[in-house]
């Protein structure tokens, strides 16, 4: 599962929808590996206005990579700023979280990671 | 016309196998009508630059969402797209990455498909973040049968060897629509006005015995400026049509 993706996740108990603390699940264990894909600024630039920048920060910071600026950058910011461009594009399209847990911060239920497939089911009592 | 995604690897004991029903969906998304919908949404003439998320809900072999990928130039103005599957089938999960990375690499990759990011093993849109799908894909199990399936749970083990029970326990749930064909699609629905952004739009299949006219009167009737309208239609039969697609949006507020 990338990291682009863990941006568009919630936790999916119904109660914890309202709950600032679903978003974003916290990785635990995680297992990762790193595709090599060609760079395509342009989509990033297009990818950049839908991201939840704070929430990406945390996954970020709670997978082990370095600290995402505090703001996130303009699109002209973004597009004249090489490193941050392959900064972006590894962590966001390259990285891949292959096994591990996702653990919602409101009831702390943790769904589990197999084979890059997150499985987002519910035990019946949580339904 | 467009490629057919190649679904050669899927395995048909475990996930749908694209049939009539697939094949509207991909003849209806790729017809000039609805690319010039889409394109006037989400593409390069329309103001915003930010990249549409595409959603399919029960992908199954995935041939739908790997199709809407792999051409999204053409059918959605725009290569910039991002798109994922949500499945109940783990098996339908795997299938879904598989169509999808073969569909975008014989594209080329270059030549206007979009970003296929996942398939997440989930029960319709609960996995997601309100109001981020900009274009949501379902063909349901729509058959009417007198009992739903139920939703697998989540196997903290490896699952033991799939036996015949469990395969037709999965092939159930995607056709097996319980009362009127309606009971999955129903919450479905339900679900849209949350899961759908501002610019957001659904496609969804029905059939004649799901009541069609029905369903986009009640779409209609909810309020916030909802439309609903057929915009395809396949398989004839005694002059009504068998399957039909209805596509479910609201007007974009001018900012």
């Amino acid at each position: 599962m990338k990291v682009l993706t863990l941006n568009f996740l919630t936790c999916a108990v119904k109660t914890c929808k309202s709950s600032t603390d679903s978003f974003p699940l916290h990785p635990k264990d995680a297992e990762l590996a790193h595709d090599d894909i060609e760079i395509n600024p342009e989509l990033l630039a297009n990818v950049l206005p839908r991201i939840d920048w704070t929430a990406l920060r945390t996954t970020s910071t709670e997978l082990g990579f370095p600290e995402l600026p505090a703001q996130p950058p303009s699109v002209e910011e973004l597009e004249a700023d090489e490193a941050l461009l392959k900064e972006l594009h590894s962590l966001l399209l390259e990285t891949q979280m292959m096994e591990g847990k996702l653990v919602c911060g409101c009831c702390g239920h943790e769904y589990a990671v197999r084979e890059g497939i997150a499985n987002f089911l519910l035990p019946s009592h949580l339904v | 016309m467009l490629p057919t995604p190649d679904t050669s690897h899927v395995p048909y004991t475990r996930v749908y196998e694209p049939a009539e029903d697939s094949f509207l969906l991909l003849d209806t998304l790729s017809a000039p009508s609805e690319t010039a919908f889409l394109s006037s949404r989400f593409g390069g003439a329309s103001s915003s630059r930010t990249a549409p998320l595409i959603v399919e809900v029960g992908p199954g072999s995935g041939v739908v969402i790997a199709f809407l990928t792999a051409h999204a130039q053409t059918i959605l103005g725009t290569r910039h797209v991002l798109a994922c599957g949500v499945d109940v089938n783990r098996f339908a999960c795997a299938a879904t990455v598989g169509t999808a990375t073969k569909a975008i690499k014989e594209a080329g990759g270059s030549a206007g498909a979009g970003w296929f990011l996942d398939a997440v093993q989930g029960d319709l849109v609960t996995p997601l973040r309100a109001g981020v799908v900009d274009v949501l894909v379902f063909n349901p199990p729509y058959v009417p049968t007198d009992e739903l399936p139920r939703v697998p749970v989540p196997v903290e083990s490896e699952p033991a060897m799939t036996t015949f029970e469990e395969e037709s326990q999965l092939l159930a749930l995607s056709y097996a629509g319980g009362r009127d064909g309606m009971e999955t699609t129903d919450r479905l629905l339900a679900a849209l006005p949350t899961a759908l952004s501002a610019r957001g739009c659904a496609y969804v299949l029905l059939c004649a015995q799901n009541r069609p006219d029905e369903v986009k009167e009640r779409m209609r009737a909810m309020g916030g400026g909802w439309k609903a309208e057929t915009v395809g239609t396949s398989g004839k039969h005694a002059g009504w049509e068998k399957l039909q697609i209805i596509r479910i949006w609201r007007a974009i507020r001018d900012a």
